[in-house]
């Protein structure tokens, strides 16, 4: 079998404010399979983007055997043989039609030419054909909302190499799998590489991608740091190199009193990913919840805040044992959530900033009969936009016209008003820029020295490591370690969350 | 680098808003001042304290109702029952008095109650089900003109009308009742729903938390705010004030027409969003649905002064709903 020789050179691009993409090489050829990683952030997902063709404004070169190709739409990259499957499997596939049609979709849309009528048995023989050369035992004839996640993926997979595939690109693709889910997976994918395809493979765990990958190219803030064999590398290199050399960043640490137990977790689970969560935090602690994108923590935070369903464990706040079916339930005995998707969960885009700041405690503005005190609100927002240093023209301006940093705050002050006992903060300082993440640390410090509990889930380790007292380290939603932030550093940390023992 | 940002973006996107948005805000009080004005030249009768009464005895059972969608509205539902629930209204409360000779109270209770039912049955397949509440409310007007039809047995009921056994009704609607739906009670009453409502909803916890709700509802939920609870309440209150126009209506009309509520929830619907953008608000609010309503009473009166025949009403409606809608949807988008 031919080999092809794919080389991107010099890729670089950029977003508006940001460089994504800065001068990176990558190579790879059909017939192996090539891992990618990278921190959150370094640019593994655009660069793929790339080459699928979802941008067309990158500068750089994108070789195959040697000929410079031109890959402007995701069609040019199909023609070349380059496939891509993404992570969110639900939004490539349509529900309501049978596996067979998703696997014919492109042919059905874009190889009918001026034939009018669709011949349902060659679609579905060529479906069955395909799924039974992949040994994929699915129906073809079966409804794609019918199929469990793993199955969905096998099914793009599946409508990947339909057409001659050289390479195909697997994004995050085993983060939603069961353990035996992956293995299939990985059965697959050493399959297509004997059929000479070439499997990118971006992925966050190490111990999988030492398990079925040859290659290892690593990529840290937008740019390419090595390419090695798996062979000759190990897990703690790998690591090395994601965090380069380290940012001290600068965190408000002050000496808290930390007092006794407050919140207490034992054996939490929800409906599918957390598995058994203990934990504990005290008057004044900062407990950070680290772990990879995927891991659990925001199922977790979720859970504990009654926004999702527990299936099993107990909560104990100041040694009582909580009932928490709902968030309303979590807000009343005095828990709160800052959460991670603020502009879908955390703020109100189209009210002011006055409103946002009371929504969570409106109780405290108001007299017997319900009524609201509109002078008291106004003062507490215009003391609230002050100490948090919202940058607002007024407390009355709509909060849809503020910058994120600034939302974030609005979301983080709407707590701060509530008095909590405990409060949650799921990845507060995601896509807020430098300025206004010194504020929110300073914020949630505050916090801790007024004797608060906090739980502070990140994926940003440097986070972790510049502000929490202690760490617990989520793995597929489960803690597996927990850890003294004096004694620990961030290598320590990404070992474990990548599933390290 | 954010510092100044929120105040630069502000500045020039006033500027070329400006004319749009004063027609926003302004735009319902200077469409109403001209069709005064212009009724008024076309005919002098128009400004006579008589028929300015009777614009706003017209537009009363409309404003009940509206007022009902607009709370409906402010937890971003939306209820399309409430034309038949006052049709069902209507029919109870005559029945009551027609067929079983009861006093004004048990008439008006248990015309209450039958659609606090329809409003609980809503909220519940709405809120617990999960379905859209745009079919659900579809479904539940289909549903309850049926049983408005099926329980008078298609018939009008009014007083002295013929029972199925050859014999006259006896029952008379009371003395006091009648007075409801004359000058200057049924105009009272909705002043009064009016204010309470704008009350509740701009002054109250309550109001808050709906208004709240409507603006992002994951949010609500996360804030702790029981938003089933809230949207329960709203469909209930939707559906207390289909109530109310439809006992108002019995008492004007002094009979219980075949369907009779229904044309009022067009009208309803198109106050309750035309009333979005009064002064600016943005949202449905009570005081705005009331300044719909005056629109399309003024509309429609004038109209017929002109001569222009009851069946053409609908296009003129129609209409004016269409603009409406095409305002706020606008501006939501920009």
């Amino acid at each position: 079998m031919a080999i092809t020789l794919l080389e991107m050179k010099n890729i670089s691009i950029e977003f508006p404010g940001v460089k994504a993409l800065n001068e990176v090489n990558f190579t790879t050829e059909t017939g192996t399979s090539h891992a990618l990683i990278g921190a959150n952030g370094a640019g593994k997902s655009t660069l793929m983007k790339v080459l699928s063709g979802a941008y067309n404004h990158f500068t750089g070169e994108i070789f195959l055997d040697g000929q410079k190709v031109n890959i402007t739409s995701p069609k040019d990259a199909q023609n070349l043989g380059i496939q891509i499957v993404y992570q969110e499997v639900d939004t490539a596939l349509i529900p309501y039609l049978t596996v067979g049609e998703n696997i014919m979709l492109n042919e059905t849309v874009n190889d009918m030419g001026k034939k009018q009528l669709i011949n349902w048995k060659t679609i579905h023989e060529k479906a069955t054909k395909i799924l039974a050369s992949m040994k994929i035992n699915v129906s073809s004839k079966k409804l794609v909302s019918e199929l469990t996640l793993a199955e969905k993926q096998m099914v793009l997979i599946a409508r990947s190499i339909m057409k001659d595939c050289k390479f195909l690109i697997l994004d995050e693709p085993t983060a939603p799998l069961s353990h035996s889910e992956t293995n299939e997976l990985f059965r697959i994918v050493t399959d297509l590489k004997n059929r000479n395809v070439g499997i990118i493979f971006i992925s966050h765990r190490l111990p999988e991608l030492f398990e079925i990958c040859d290659d290892i190219t690593v990529m840290r803030n937008g740019e390419f740091v090595s390419k090695e064999r798996i062979a000759e590398t190990t897990q703690n290199r790998i690591v090395e190199q994601m965090l380069g050399k380290k940012l001290e960043e600068q965190f408000p640490k002050q000496n808290v009193n930390i007092g006794n137990t407050v919140l207490d977790v034992k054996g939490l689970h929800d409906i599918d990913k957390i598995r058994g969560i203990d934990m504990s935090v005290k008057a004044g602690e900062i407990v950070g919840v680290a772990g990879l994108v995927g891991a659990g923590k925001t199922e977790f935070c979720k859970a504990l805040f009654g926004a999702t369903k527990v299936t099993a464990g107990d909560v104990y706040l100041h040694g009582k044992k909580l009932k928490i079916k709902n968030p309303h339930d979590a807000v009343r005995q005095g828990i709160a959530l800052v959460p991670e998707e603020r502009r879908k969960e955390g703020i109100l885009v189209l009210e002011s900033v006055a409103t946002n700041l009371t929504s969570a405690n409106l109780k405290r503005f108001t007299n017997i009969f319900s009524l609201l005190n509109f002078k008291e609100e106004k003062k507490t927002a215009v003391e609230m936009v002050k100490s948090l240093g919202i940058k607002t023209p007024s407390e009355q301006t709509k909060v849809q016209n503020l910058s994120g940093g600034n939302q974030q705050k609005v979301a983080i002050g709407k707590w701060l008003i509530t008095e909590a006992d405990v409060y949650i903060f799921d990845e507060p300082t995601k896509g807020v820029d430098v300025g206004a993440k010194k504020d929110i640390f300073d914020l949630i410090s505050e916090l801790a020295k007024r004797g608060k509990a906090i739980i502070y889930a990140s994926c940003e380790l440097s986070e972790i490591i510049g502000i929490t007292d202690r760490v617990y380290v989520v793995y597929d939603g489960e803690v597996v370690k927990e850890l003294d932030t004096n004694k620990t550093n961030e290598e320590e940390i990404l070992f474990y969350s990548t599933g390290g023992k | 680098m954010n510092a100044a940002n929120p105040i630069q973006k502000e500045t020039p996107k006033k500027k070329s808003f400006e004319l749009f948005d004063f027609l926003y805000k302004y735009g319902t009080i200077i469409t109403i001042l001209a069709l005064v004005i212009v009724f008024s030249v076309a005919n002098p009768s128009f400004m006579q304290g008589s028929n300015i009464i009777n614009i706003l005895r017209s537009i009363s059972i409309v404003t009940i109702i509206a007022i009902g969608i607009t709370i409906s509205l402010s937890v971003n539902g939306f209820d399309l029952s409430v034309g038949s629930v006052a049709s069902l209204s209507n029919a109870i409360v005559i029945s009551m008095f027609v067929w079983f000779s009861q006093n004004t109270l048990v008439a008006i209770i248990a015309a209450i109650t039958a659609s606090l039912i329809v409003g609980a049955l809503n909220s519940f397949m709405i809120v617990k089900m999960r379905i859209p509440d745009m079919l659900m409310t579809l479904a539940t007007m289909f549903i309850i003109q049926g049983i408005a039809l099926t329980y008078t047995k298609g018939a009008t009921v009014s007083q002295n009308m013929i029972m199925p056994d050859g014999t006259f009704s006896t029952g008379v609607i009371s003395p006091f009742f009648a007075k409801l739906g004359q000058v200057p009670w049924i105009i009272i009453i909705m002043v009064v729903a009016v204010v309470l409502v704008h009350i509740f909803l701009t002054y109250t916890k309550h109001g808050r938390y709906m208004y709240v709700i409507g603006g992002n509802q994951e949010a609500a939920r996360l804030s702790g705010i029981p938003v089933n609870k809230y949207k329960v309440m709203a469909y209930l209150m939707s559906a207390l004030f289909a109530a109310i126009g439809g006992i108002v209506l019995a008492s004007r009309v002094m009979t219980a027409e075949i369907n009779a509520g229904a044309p009022y929830l067009m009208d309803s619907v198109a106050a309750a969003f035309i009333g979005f953008s009064v002064l600016g608000a943005g949202k449905p609010n009570a005081f705005g649905t009331f300044v719909g309503a005056v629109l399309i009473g003024i509309l429609q009166n004038g109209l017929v002064m002109m001569s222009v025949p009851y069946y053409s009403m609908d296009i003129v409606k129609g209409t004016v709903l269409a603009f409406a809608l095409a305002l706020t949807y606008y501006k939501m988008k920009s």
